[in-house]
């Protein structure tokens, strides 16, 4: 839609408003790299996936009573008596899982492809600050229906900040409202969870300014240099991304009508009593891998004994400093990254260490579930070593090392070479 | 060309390692303790074209109503939810009318006992939790509405758990006031064994097995759990036929786009 093809009445807006010239740039014209494989479909999945949870949670929040009294009983009618009400509260559930799973393999496409590299520094930074956000929202989220879990998870996360010295329980005592997690606190992560998904809408839009400003990265991590090596997004990665939405829908789907319970625990629907803890306090599945670096620490890990560490502070405490900095490290990636080319295609031994550490992630979510005894113990430390090692010793010392191949001329040639090929 | 079959399989191994990343963290949670695993049932609601078997929900409400009603609740069912289980509005009514319930106040602000309506919930044999526990040892007998979600393993552990009171191997030391059962978590269970061959007669001739009982309560209470099953799954057939042959069409949509690109 061109200046002349306008409207007079769109026209008349658009000169004092201009929405439609702005649409027009930004979805329609907009140039993005022609070679963009599938994996980069779970950037908009994500902005989709957090307009369903903003939408089911407003009319979730309209059933739902925040009160320890009330609040259990209150999902329940949800589930029973509000007209498809379990349709809209197991979609907000499971909703929160496929948030995660999707942002992760975002996250995970961006290391692979060296999306966080000069000029995304920044785009990639706010992402980071997303995850964080959403993080804190799942977990107030988790609080709301006051099951077992819901409480005895708020307990044990909320106890983590006692490890702060000095102010330590102060800040606990904030968190509560009180003396123990109670409706206080429930009360104020109600009010929370339904603010912070504003601040995550917040930061997408500036996620969105970021990335507009030097458009998608892309499998050959090579700049689009002429019009041959980039596509306007409408139609042809607007109907790319409905397509994946689609599959994506047919997945989500899957969960909400058929295993709705699948990513949740039994223990959460039993009223949450303040007598009894349960036997095993497991995080949502998301949480896990973070989980398992917290309790990696413990007083005899080597990372802890044998360091200075020890020397300034509870290893409770490191494991809560490791726990952070195991998502605030990820601000620094472009820094710790040296490489000069970006994508993993055109660094092997680099893309080889990207996938141990995937396996490394993999690995501790699956320790973070398991009881903290035994064997799963070496494991939970040697993979919370891994993890540390791989972002701060070998990113930096392989990026430098490491002569990458030459990736192609440009994204057309490339995409010719192969098209014949 | 070989490029692209890498970059599926890796595709396709990042995949597979998600899946299997939360199918185990899924599992993790229930390699708890040395409690045998109930042996699973094949049960009329699962699978995706699940439905409640209605004989054997009204056996179990039967059974429910006769037997686990005179010491656990069932706070969260309506009496009128009890349509979804095939019965009609007058045998609801009926059924409602059997209980006390206490209601008010009324104008003299006094409250009053009236005979239960299809709006009322099942009530709860107990005036609180404390009076629960009084009368049984100390141990509060649990409310059974999700009893089947609240509980790894769901109705085949709740089936298991009632065919599984037995003498308690040679050396096991059951305390005072418990019995042993092979599927509680820890063997030793505050609840003696509720079912006995017989001990009610079913309304329409079933021979009533601790096994065929077993099966009929875990049914209904499967059911209490998740009233909103049959419809669920119902739905979701719609919701994926639609999904699979739309977004077959958008990819068609897609390649024809894409056609002049490659």
């Amino acid at each position: 839609m061109s200046e002349k093809q306008m409207h007079p009445i769109i026209k008349w807006i658009d000169y004092r408003l201009p929405v439609f010239s702005f649409m027009e740039h930004e979805l329609h014209e907009y140039p993005t790299p022609k070679n963009l494989n599938y994996w980069w479909n779970f950037g908009s999945l994500a902005g989709i996936v957090l307009v369903i949870m903003l939408v089911t949670g407003i009319v979730l929040a309209m059933h739902y009573t925040a009160h320890v009294d009330y609040a259990f009983d209150s999902v329940e009618r949800i589930m029973r008596d509000v007209n498809y009400g379990w349709l809209i509260r197991y979609i907000h559930m499971n909703g929160g899982s496929m948030f995660f799973i999707v942002v992760y393999i975002h996250m995970f496409r961006g290391l692979y492809y060296g999306s966080y590299q000069a000029p995304r520094e920044i785009l990639w930074m706010i992402g980071v600050f997303i995850l964080l956000a959403m993080m804190a929202t799942a977990f107030m989220g988790y609080v709301l229906p006051w099951g077992q879990m819901s409480f005895w998870g708020a307990t044990v996360i909320t106890n983590l900040f006692s490890a702060i010295p000095i102010v330590g329980d102060s800040i606990v005592t904030l968190l509560w409202g009180g003396f123990s997690v109670d409706n206080p606190t429930l009360n104020r992560f109600f009010s929370l969870h339904y603010l912070m998904p504003f601040v995550i809408v917040g930061l997408v839009v500036l996620h969105l300014w970021a990335l507009h400003m030097h458009k998608s990265n892309n499998p050959l991590g090579i700049d689009a240099k002429t019009d041959q090596d980039s596509l306007p997004f409408h139609p042809y990665y607007t109907i790319k991304d409905l397509f994946g939405l689609g599959a994506f829908l047919i997945f989500f789907a899957y969960f909400v009508f058929f295993q709705p319970n699948f990513f949740g625990e039994p223990d959460n629907y039993i009223v949450a009593n303040p007598l009894q803890t349960p036997p095993h306090i497991v995080p949502e599945w998301y949480f896990l891998p973070y989980y398992a670096i917290l309790r990696a620490f413990t007083a005899d890990f080597f990372l802890y004994a044998y360091t200075p560490i020890a020397w300034i502070m509870s290893a409770k405490l490191a494991g809560v400093l490791a726990m952070f900095a195991s998502i605030l490290l990820l601000l620094l990636m472009p820094w710790l990254d040296g490489s000069k080319v970006k994508s993993s295609k055109f660094r092997p031994v680099y893309a080889m260490f990207f996938w141990i550490f995937f396996l490394d992630c993999i690995v501790l979510g699956v320790v973070g579930g398991k009881p903290a005894e035994g064997v799963w113990i070496y494991i939970g430390q040697a993979t919370t070593t891994y993890y540390f090692v791989h972002l701060l010793v070998i990113i930096p010392l392989v990026s430098r090392l490491e002569r990458p191949k030459t990736p192609p001329e440009s994204i057309s040639a490339a995409v010719t070479s192969k098209a014949e090929g | 060309m070989r490029n692209n079959m890498k970059n599926r399989m890796t595709s396709t191994a990042v995949a597979l390692a998600l899946f299997g990343t939360v199918f185990l963290a899924g599992q993790s949670a229930q390699a708890a303790g040395n409690t045998p695993k109930p042996p699973a049932q094949s049960w009329s609601f699962s699978g995706m074209f699940g439905t409640f078997d209605r004989a054997a929900a009204q056996r179990g409400l039967q059974v429910y109503r006769e037997v686990c009603a005179a010491c656990h609740s069932l706070r969260l069912v309506h009496f009128r939810q009890l349509s979804g289980l095939g019965y009609k509005e007058a045998q609801i009514k009926a059924l409602a009318a059997e209980v006390e319930v206490t209601d008010g106040p009324n104008d003299e602000g006094e409250m009053f006992d009236r005979k239960g309506t299809p709006a009322d919930k099942f009530p709860s044999p107990f005036a609180n939790a404390k009076a629960a526990a009084a009368s049984n040892n100390g141990k509060a007998p649990p409310d059974l509405s999700l009893m089947v979600k609240a509980r790894i393993g769901g109705a085949d552990y709740l089936h298991g758990l009632l065919n599984g009171y037995e003498a308690a191997p040679a050396g096991f030391k059951v305390p005072e006031g418990g019995a042993y059962n092979k599927y509680f978590p820890g063997h030793v269970i505050a609840m003696a064994a509720p079912l006995s061959d017989d001990a009610i007669e079913y309304q329409d001739g079933t021979k009533a097995t601790v096994a065929q009982m077993a099966t009929d309560v875990s049914t209904f209470l499967a059911w209490a759990a998740e009233p909103e099953l049959e419809e669920r799954k119902s739905m979701g057939i719609k919701v994926l036929l639609f999904l699979l042959i739309f977004t077959g069409l958008l990819f068609a949509v897609k390649r024809k786009i894409w056609e002049d690109v490659h």
